[in-house]
C-alpha cells in the first residue's frame, strides 16, 4: 500500500476493529453467564469505557439508544414469561386467570400461577440479551460502523459501499420524516395519528428515492466502479477459486463442529478452502485500482484493547469450564447471587481501554456553525438528537 | 478542451428538445459562465459535459460531446472522473462518506492515487477552501455554505482539468461566496483549470468570467461571446450591468471598479435629485404582529440563538441577514411554531405559535421554507390549490385566486415537480398566503431564482407590506434586501449584532452593500430603479 519507504501516518484514534473486537468479547462474555451481578458489571464496564473514550460525533450517542433497547428487551421478556411462561414450581407471586386451550396446543399455556422463580429467570434472561445489545451499542459509540467498513479488503469494497449507503439511508429518512412533518404543519395538516402517517409516507419515500438516484449519479461521476482491464481467463479463475474455496470452508467448518464425521476433523478442507478463497479474493481485488486514504493502523494500543476484551471472554469461558459456582443464577433455593472471584476479576480487566485507548478529540461539534445540522433543511434537530 | 458538436438533447417524454444543435467549444484555462432563465437547460448543458446526461438522465442525445478527446458516447461518467469534476446544485445529496476528510479523499481513492499524494492534496485543499477546522466533522452537521465548500473540495482533490459547477454560490453568504469564487479564480490563473459554471447571482460571478454562454431556453441557439458583449443585451443581467445600460455606458461595466471609474458624471447629475424615500419612512405601522423575547436555542453544547429579541410590525419587511449557520433558519422555524422555544417567548398576535394545532397555525403565521417544493405534494397545480382549499377549510378557489395575484398564467395541469424554481416558489407562496396569515416568513426565497422571478417576488412582497402583513425574509441576497426590506437585522453566532433601517445597515457594511450603492457611494441610492427615478427627476428639473 505504501509508495516509497515512508509509512504514511494513520489517522488519530483507535483502529475501529479493535473497539469492535473488544465489544464483541464483552458481549461473548455476557452471553456466558446468568449471574445478574456479573451482567450488570459487564454493562457498567462498557458504559464506563464509552463515557471515558467516546468522541462528540453524532453516533457516539448510540449507547443510550441501545441501553433503552435493552430495557425494552428485559420488560418484554418478563411480560411474555408472565403471560405464556412455563409454570415452574416455586413461590407463587400471583395467579393469572388461565385460558383453557384445546388439546392440540399442549405445551402452550396462557395465564396460571406466576412464581418468583420464573419471573427472576426471565428477567435475567432478558438482562443477558440486553447487556449483549449494550455491548454493540458501546462499539457503535466508540467507532462508527462506517469506519469499520473502511477496513474491508479492496475486493469487498463495493459490498462495503452498499452497506455504507444503506446505513446512511436511516438518518436520511429520519431527516426526511422531520422535514415532511414540518411541511405538513406549515400546511395546516395533521402531523399525528393515522391520517398524519398516511399523508407522510409517500413524500418521505419520494425524497428517499430521489436522494438515492442523486447519490448514484454522484458516485459514478466521482469514479466509483472504475475497472482495470483484466484478462477474461484471470477473472474466471478468480471467481472459480473463490466459489470452490467457500464450499470447502463450509465443509471444513461442518467437520470441525461435528467431530468424527470427516477425516482429521475437517481441518484439511478448511485449510485448502481458506487458501483458495484468499487467492480468489486477491485476484479479483486486482481488478479495482483503489487506494486508501489514511488507513487505520494496528499498533500496540490496538493489541492492548483487544487483549483486554479477550481476557474478559477467556475468564468467563475458563470459569464455566472449571465449573466455578455462582456463574449461573440458581433459583432453587432463592438466594442473593454470590460474586465469584475469577469472573469478577476478568470482567474488571475490560476497563483497561478507558486508560489505554487514546483520549478522544472533543472537537466534533464545538462551533456555532454546527447548528447547521439543519439550518438548511426544514428539520432543526441534529440527527443524533433524534436518539 | 470541451467540444459540443451539433448536440441535441431531449428528455424522455418531452415534447420539445432541451438543447438543439449546440455548437460550443471551451478552451483550456477558461472560466466560462452559463447564464439563462430557470428551466432554460443550463443544468442539462452542464451535466452533458461529463456524460451524466444522458447516461443517468435518460433521453436522447445526438451529436457528440467530447472532452480532451474522450467522447461521452464511449466513456461513462466514471471513466471521466479523472479529468472532470462536477458539483451539483444540492451538494448534500452528493456526499458518499460521513466525515469531511474522507469525503475529500473519496474521488482520489477511486482513481487509485498514491496515499502520500492523497494526504498532501487533502491538506492543500483543506487550506485552499478554509476547511481545516472542519476536517473531522460529520458531514451531516455542516451548514449549507460549509457543505458547498466541501463538495467543491471533494472534486478538486482529484485535480481534474475541468471543473463543472452548478450554482456554486447560491447557498452561500456574500463573504463565503467571495471566498469560494476567489479560490476558483486562483485555480484558473495558477494552474490553468478550466471552469464551467452556471449561476443566477450574476452580480457575484460576472467579474470573474472570461466568456458567457447564454442559454435562451426552448431549444433556441446558444449565444456565446465575451462577457461584456453578451451582457449588454442579455435578458438576465446583474444590477451593475443594468446601471451601465441605464447610464448608456458602452461596453457595460462588469465590476464595481469599472463602474465607479465611469460613474463620476452620473453621481454629479443625480446628486441634486431628491434623495430616495426609504420604504421604512412611509410605512404605516399597524402594531406588533410577531415578537420574540429573550429566545435562546441550544443544540447540545452549541448555542444557535442567544437571547434574541425581535419585534415585527404589520406592514414591515424585515430582512434577517448573517453568515451561513448564524441562526437565521432557527429563528424563522421558532417564529413559525415548528419548534417550541427552549427558553424565552415567541408570540404571534399574542399566541404562542408552537402551542396551537396546525389548522389554527396557518391562519396565524406562514413560512415558506428554503426548499419551497417541500410544501407541495399535489398531482398538479390545480390539484394543489384545490387540496389546499379543502384541507384548510377555505372557500373553493381561494388559493387559485391568490396564485393568480402572485403569478398569473401558471399552467394548471403541470406537476409541481416540473415547475421552474420561480413557479414553484409562487405556488408555495400562494398556498401559504391563502389563509391570510398576518405574519409571513420566507427562508432564502431567492435561491435558484432568475431575475424575472426575483422581480415578481419583490412586487409580491411590497404588495403584502402595503396590505399590512408583517414579512420576515432570511436571506443572503443583498440586492433583494436593497429592493424590498424596510428593516435589516444582522445575526452573528446566534446574536443580533445590528438592527435598524435597511438602508443604513446595508450601506454601512462593505459585505452587505448592494452593487449600486458601492458604485454611487457616498450618494444614498441602492437600486437601479431608484437611480432611474433620480435621473428622471433631475432631468425634469433641468
Amino acid at each position: 500500500m505504501t509508495i516509497g519507504r515512508r509509512r504514511s501516518p494513520g489517522r488519530p484514534g483507535l483502529h475501529p476493529a479493535a473497539w469492535w473486537l473488544w465489544a464483541g468479547c464483552l458481549a461473548g462474555a455476557a452471553s456466558r453467564t446468568t449471574n445478574p451481578i456479573l451482567l450488570a458489571m459487564v454493562a457498567a464496564v462498557a458504559a464506563f469505557v464509552v463515557s471515558a473514550r467516546r468522541t462528540s460525533d453524532p453516533w457516539s450517542r448510540s449507547l443510550v439508544v441501545f441501553f433503552r433497547l435493552g430495557l425494552v428487551v428485559v420488560v418484554l421478556r418478563v411480560v411474555i414469561e408472565i403471560v405464556f411462561g412455563d409454570r415452574v414450581p416455586g413461590h407463587v407471586l400471583f395467579t393469572l386467570p388461565q385460558v383453557p386451550l384445546p388439546s392440540w396446543a399442549a405445551g402452550v399455556s396462557i395465564g396460571g400461577p406466576v412464581t418468583t422463580e420464573s419471573v427472576l429467570q426471565a428477567a435475567v434472561d432478558g438482562l443477558r440479551l440486553g447487556v449483549v445489545l449494550m455491548c454493540f451499542g458501546a462499539a457503535n459509540s466508540l467507532a462508527s460502523p462506517y469506519r469499520l467498513l473502511r477496513c474491508l479488503p479492496a475486493v469487498l469494497y463495493e459490498a462495503g459501499v452498499a452497506v455504507t449507503v444503506s446505513l446512511a439511508f436511516a438518518p436520511e429518512v429520519v431527516m426526511a420524516i422531520a422535514g415532511v412533518r414540518d411541511a405538513r404543519r406549515l400546511r395546516g395538516r395533521p402531523t399525528r395519528g393515522v391520517a398524519g402517517l398516511r399523508g407522510m409516507a409517500i413524500p418521505v419515500l419520494e425524497s428517499a428515492l430521489d436522494r438515492s438516484l442523486q447519490l448514484a449519479s454522484s458516485m459514478d461521476a466521482r469514479g466509483y466502479g472504475r475497472r482495470v482491464a483484466v484478462a477474461a481467463r484471470t477473472r474466471r479463475l478468480a471467481g472459480g477459486s473463490t466459489a470452490v474455496g467457500l464450499l470447502l470452508v463450509v465443509v471444513g467448518v461442518y467437520g470441525v463442529l461435528d467431530s468424527g464425521s470427516l477425516p482429521a476433523g475437517g481441518l484439511p478442507f478448511l485449510a485448502v478452502g481458506a487458501v483458495l478463497v484468499g487467492y480468489g479474493l486477491g485476484a479479483s481485488g486486482r481488478r479495482t485500482n483503489r487506494t486508501r486514504y489514511r488507513p487505520d493502523r494496528w499498533g500496540a494500543r490496538e493489541w492492548v484493547v483487544t487483549a483486554s476484551g479477550a481476557c474478559v471472554l477467556a475468564g468467563l469461558v475458563l470459569a464455566s469450564a472449571l465449573g466455578v459456582p455462582g456463574l449461573q443464577l440458581e433459583v432453587y433455593p432463592l438466594h442473593v447471587p454470590t460474586l465469584p472471584l475469577l469472573p469478577t476479576v476478568a470482567i474488571l480487566v475490560g476497563l483497561v481501554p478507558a486508560v489505554a485507548a487514546p483520549a478522544p478529540r472533543r472537537s466534533g461539534i464545538d462551533r456555532p456553525g454546527a447548528t447547521a445540522a439543519s439550518s438548511h433543511r426544514l428539520s432543526t434537530e441534529p440527527v443524533g438528537g433524534a436518539a | 478542451m470541451i467540444t459540443f458538436s451539433d448536440v441535441s438533447f431531449s428528455y424522455p417524454d418531452a415534447t420539445a428538445p432541451t438543447l438543439s444543435h449546440v455548437e460550443l467549444s471551451i478552451g483550456e484555462g477558461e472560466l466560462c459562465l452559463v447564464v439563462g432563465e430557470t428551466g432554460s437547460g443550463k443544468t442539462t448543458l452542464l451535466r452533458a459535459i461529463n456524460g451524466l446526461v444522458p447516461h443517468f438522465s435518460g433521453g436522447r442525445l445526438s451529436g457528440e460531446v467530447s472532452i480532451l478527446g474522450r467522447s461521452t458516447r464511449e466513456f461513462p461518467p466514471r471513466e471521466l472522473a479523472d479529468i472532470v469534476g462536477v458539483v451539483g446544485q444540492n451538494p448534500a445529496a452528493s456526499f458518499v462518506t460521513d466525515v469531511v476528510e474522507d469525503e475529500l479523499a473519496y474521488t482520489m481513492e477511486n482513481l487509485g492515487i498514491a496515499p502520500d499524494v492523497m494526504r498532501r492534496r487533502v491538506e492543500d485543499t483543506l487550506d485552499l477552501l478554509g476547511l481545516h477546522e472542519l476536517r473531522h466533522r460529520p458531514l451531516l452537521t455542516l451548514s449549507g455554505g460549509q457543505q458547498q465548500r466541501v463538495a467543491i473540495g471533494a472534486v478538486l482533490t482529484a485535480s481534474p482539468r475541468v471543473l463543472v459547477l452548478d450554482e456554486p454560490t447560491s447557498a452561500l453568504d456574500p463573504a463565503a461566496a467571495e471566498e469560494v469564487l476567489g479560490s476558483l479564480t486562483r485555480l484558473v490563473h495558477d494552474v490553468g483549470l478550466t471552469v464551467v459554471m452556471a449561476e443566477h447571482r450574476l452580480e457575484r460571478v460576472i467579474p470573474f468570467a472570461d466568456r458567457v454562454v447564454l442559454v435562451p431556453g426552448g431549444g433556441a441557439q446558444l449565444e456565446v461571446g465575451p462577457t461584456a458583449e453578451i451582457m449588454s443585451a442579455s435578458p438576465v443581467a446583474p444590477p451593475i450591468v443594468e446601471l451601465g445600460r441605464l447610464a448608456g455606458w458602452s461596453p457595460v461595466p462588469l465590476s464595481v471598479r469599472d463602474a465607479r471609474r465611469r460613474a463620476g458624471p452620473l453621481r454629479q447629475r443625480i446628486s441634486a435629485a431628491p434623495h430616495p424615500v426609504a420604504p421604512s419612512d412611509h410605512v404605516d405601522k399597524g402594531g406588533v404582529v410577531g415578537s420574540v423575547r429573550r429566545l435562546t436555542v441550544r443544540y447540545g453544547e452549541v448555542v444557535a440563538l442567544g437571547d434574541v429579541d425581535l419585534e415585527v410590525d404589520a406592514g414591515e419587511v424585515v430582512a434577517v441577514m448573517g453568515r451561513n449557520g448564524s441562526g437565521k433558519s432557527t429563528l424563522l422555524n421558532h417564529m413559525a411554531g415548528l419548534r417550541a422555544p427552549g427558553s424565552g417567548r415567541v408570540r404571534v398576535l399574542g399566541t404562542s405559535p408552537s402551542d396551537v394545532p396546525p389548522r389554527t397555525l396557518i391562519s396565524l403565521v406562514g413560512l415558506v421554507p428554503q426548499d419551497a417544493g417541500m410544501l407541495l405534494y399535489g398531482e398538479s397545480v390545480a390539484d394543489e390549490c384545490a387540496t389546499a382549499d379543502r384541507e384548510t377549510g377555505l372557500d373553493p378557489g381561494t388559493t387559485a385566486a391568490v396564485l393568480g395575484e402572485v403569478l398569473p398564467a401558471m399552467p394548471p395541469d403541470r406537476h409541481p415537480r416540473d415547475l421552474s424554481e420561480g413557479q414553484r416558489l409562487a405556488l408555495a407562496l400562494a398556498v401559504v398566503l391563502a389563509p391570510r396569515p398576518p405574519l409571513l416568513l420566507l427562508d432564502e426565497p431567492t435561491r435558484g431564482l432568475d431575475y424575472p422571478s426575483k422581480h415578481r417576488l419583490v412586487a409580491t412582497l411590497r404588495k403584502l407590506a402595503a396590505d399590512v402583513v408583517g414579512v420576515v425574509v432570511a436571506t443572503h441576497d443583498v440586492e433583494l434586501v436593497a429592493q424590498v426590506a424596510t428593516r435589516a437585522v444582522v445575526l452573528a453566532e446566534g446574536e443580533i449584532v445590528s438592527d435598524g433601517a435597511a438602508r443604513e445597515v446595508v450601506c454601512h457594511s462593505p459585505v452587505f452593500a448592494p452593487q449600486v450603492a458601492k458604485v454611487l457611494a457616498p450618494e444614498p441610492w441602492l437600486t437601479v430603479d431608484e437611480v432611474r427615478q433620480a435621473m428622471e427627476a433631475s432631468s425634469s428639473h433641468a
